[in-house]
């Protein structure tokens, strides 16, 4: 990764020196291990703060929206596609973007590496030929990337970006996969297993929306929740209106949602949120042959309707 | 001050006691992470965390707790009546919980507890729990306690220190409320000379902590200099706005109070609430004094670093836990912002050309 590293912070001198865009929006090194931090670099002397590894997990497109100037942002092959979901919501306009693309070897979920030592304190992590070496007092262990990779980075089938300016390297093969074997056992619950299945999913939920704040697709001024005259959800823990507050999300976020895994990374007590999404996300897969964000240039199927949709329900 | 020695028997058959005077709280493993929740009978606290990832200041302070009830139906006798549902404030105690925690209830209480004021649901809740603290042999490297005011061993807001030796604990009885806990669990045998124990643990525990905060200068510095400083944008870029910071931290005390109404039947609740929240401030009118991003994560540094320094003179509003160093999802780190606050020079001020 260090090449990547290397190069946008290239790019980005380029960029800011030739005055081609105003700020670069990148990550800089993580003040605790198995994190980055996302920062905004206006000056070509700041350019070296900028990193790439795989704990670059937070999806950049969440930074674009109702900006004016012009940005050039470091892209993996999720943040893309919401960047040209934004584009096709007139969230950003294509021509205030310089993206750098990455092509992504799969981010690391941090709290699967920190399970994998038992939670013990990581002082260190390096990271070299496919594995990775933790460290902390009295210990290291060697682990294989394959195993501490996000849920959704394991399953993904989109690693290259689908729009960029520059590139960071040539693109990735990519993988095939059944992207929906959890969300087939969901299906075939029966609606109170189902019901039990999502309470218990919900039952640590503190309604926090960490998981809706780190979504790229929530954007809205002033989230349903949140909405006070009248106030449509209620503000406690109360499992319902907890419930409401998830269901209604990933509704939203139909045929939008590219599953970059913002929302189970941010979590702080550990939910599957993407299960909802998920479910949306195969419905429209299933439906309307959609996959999110691949263009900026179609809209995405629940504001339009094609002749060629799948789906006999609509005929 | 009384000291015991208590075999891991006897801490179990004793917790399991305590259970028929007291509603015990522990750590309990759910999912990934800790959190204390009260222990049914024959559960054991699991001592095994390094922390939880929620602080115990639900146990105290539920995230949701109503204050009344009421109903405006004529046809019943009770109508236009606030009915306070009854107050659970039968003794608990909390088990395991680490000294900086303990602290924290400390400097809540230095809000709730005031001479003019009172909050009776944290006051009385308070004073019904008594905190049998765990203390920290193995830190960790998020946590800057000994920088922050308190430390592996602070005995501030504890009541018993347990010192975890292997097959028993060492037990430091430190206030009356705790002797009468030891008492009602049945532990009783004196431990001459444990004190040296708890003294060179401490000792070895402080040195085990590698991060630290300076926070000397922040008393100092002009309010409304740093208030208007530059760095916040810098600080401020990352912040997704989530809540993560403020319910995970034992010292954020924020409630927003909210009333719950179907048909004629009402309640009213107060609930946590986050500076972080876009809603915390919005005014009746619409407007909203901290309408963007950055005057969020202001407030949320300047409370912590400088309102509550000023207000209280009683050093930061932070235990250095370093639970929001950890969990921040976009890794905003109160120990660099705290050096930034700290080392912040106002720019000399020059008439404009």
């Amino acid at each position: 990764m260090t090449e990547y590293t290397q190069k946008i912070r290239e790019i980005a001198k380029k960029l800011l020196s030739e005055g081609k865009v105003d700020v670069v929006i990148g990550f800089r090194e993580g003040t605790v291990p198995l994190m980055a931090e996302p920062c905004l670099v206006s000056d070509p002397a700041g350019v070296d703060q900028l990193v790439f590894n795989s704990f670059c997990g937070v999806n950049l497109a969440n930074y674009l929206p109702r900006r004016k100037d012009r940005i050039a942002v470091v892209a993996k092959g999720c943040d893309s596609r919401n960047m040209a979901q934004h584009i096709a919501e007139n969230q950003i306009n294509r021509d205030q973007l310089v993206i750098i693309g990455a092509p992504c070897t799969r981010m690391m979920d941090r709290r699967k590496v920190a399970a994998a030592v038992d939670g013990k304190d990581i002082t260190s992590v390096a990271e070299a030929d496919g594995r990775l070496t933790v460290t902390g007092p009295g210990f290291e262990k060697v682990l294989d990337r394959e195993s501490v990779l996000q849920d959704n980075c394991a399953i993904c089938v989109h690693v290259n970006p689908v729009l960029s300016d520059e590139m960071l390297a040539d693109p990735l093969p990519e993988q095939e996969k059944d992207r929906y074997t959890d969300i087939r056992e969901v299906e075939a619950m029966t609606p109170g297993e189902r019901y039990a299945h999502f309470e218990e999913l919900l039952s640590g939920c503190i309604r926090c929306y960490a998981c809706r704040n780190a979504c790229p697709l929530c954007y809205c001024p002033t989230c349903f929740v949140d909405e006070s005259k009248p106030q449509w959800v209620g503000k406690s823990i109360d499992p319902t209106d907890t419930l409401t507050f998830h269901f209604l999300r990933a509704f939203h976020c139909a045929g939008r949602c590219t599953d970059c895994g913002a929302c189970e990374r941010a979590c702080p007590v550990g939910i599957n949120v993407r299960q909802f999404t998920k479910k949306l996300e195969k419905d429209c897969k299933e439906l309307f042959d959609w996959e999110a964000g691949m263009s900026p240039d179609v809209r995405p199927p629940l504001d339009t309707f094609r002749p060629d949709d799948p789906g006999k329900f609509i005929k | 001050m009384r000291f015991l020695k208590i075999t891991k028997n006897d801490w179990a058959r004793g917790v399991e006691g305590l259970k028929d005077s007291f509603r015990v709280f522990g750590p309990v493993l759910e999912r990934s992470h800790f959190n204390f929740r009260p222990l049914e009978k024959g559960q054991e606290p699991d001592f095994s965390f390094r922390n939880t990832r929620l602080s115990p200041k639900s146990t105290v302070y539920p995230q949701s707790e109503i204050l009344f009830t009421y109903t405006l139906d004529k046809s019943r006798p009770d109508h236009h009546v606030h009915k306070e549902p009854p107050r659970d404030e039968t003794p608990r105690a909390i088990l395991g919980i680490r000294p900086c925690d303990a602290k924290a209830f400390g400097l809540v209480k230095l809000n709730f507890d005031t001479p003019e004021y009172k909050d009776p649901y944290w006051l009385s809740a308070y004073e019904a729990t008594t905190l049998v603290g765990l203390a920290c042999d193995e830190p960790c490297s998020a946590c800057f306690c000994t920088s922050a005011g308190s430390g592996p061993f602070d005995e501030a807001g504890l009541d018993v220190l347990l010192k975890d030796e292997g097959d028993h604990y060492l037990v430091k009885v430190l206030t009356e409320k705790g002797g009468k806990l030891v008492s009602a669990a049945g532990w009783a045998g004196e431990a001459s000379g444990a004190e040296k124990a708890f003294v060179d643990g401490a000792a070895v525990a402080a040195e085990k902590i590698t991060s630290f905060v300076s926070a000397d200068k922040l008393a100092g510095k002009v309010t409304n200099q740093l208030h208007n400083a530059k760095f916040w944008d810098d600080v401020a870029f990352s912040c997704i706005n989530c809540g993560t910071c403020t319910f995970l931290c034992p010292t954020c005390w924020c409630f927003d109070i909210q009333d719950e109404v179907a048909g004629t039947d009402g309640v009213r609740m107060k609930n946590w609430d986050s500076c972080m929240f876009p809603l915390f401030t919005l005014h009746g009118t619409g407007h909203n004094p901290r309408g963007q991003k950055t005057d969020r994560v202001r407030q949320r540094f300047m409370h912590k670093l400088k309102y509550f320094v000023d207000r209280y003179d009683k050093g930061i509003m932070c235990v250095g836990c370093g639970r929001c160093v950890q969990h921040c999802p976009v890794n905003i780190d109160i120990r660099r912002v705290c050096e930034i606050m700290n080392e912040y020079e106002p720019e000399p001020e020059t008439c404009p050309a």
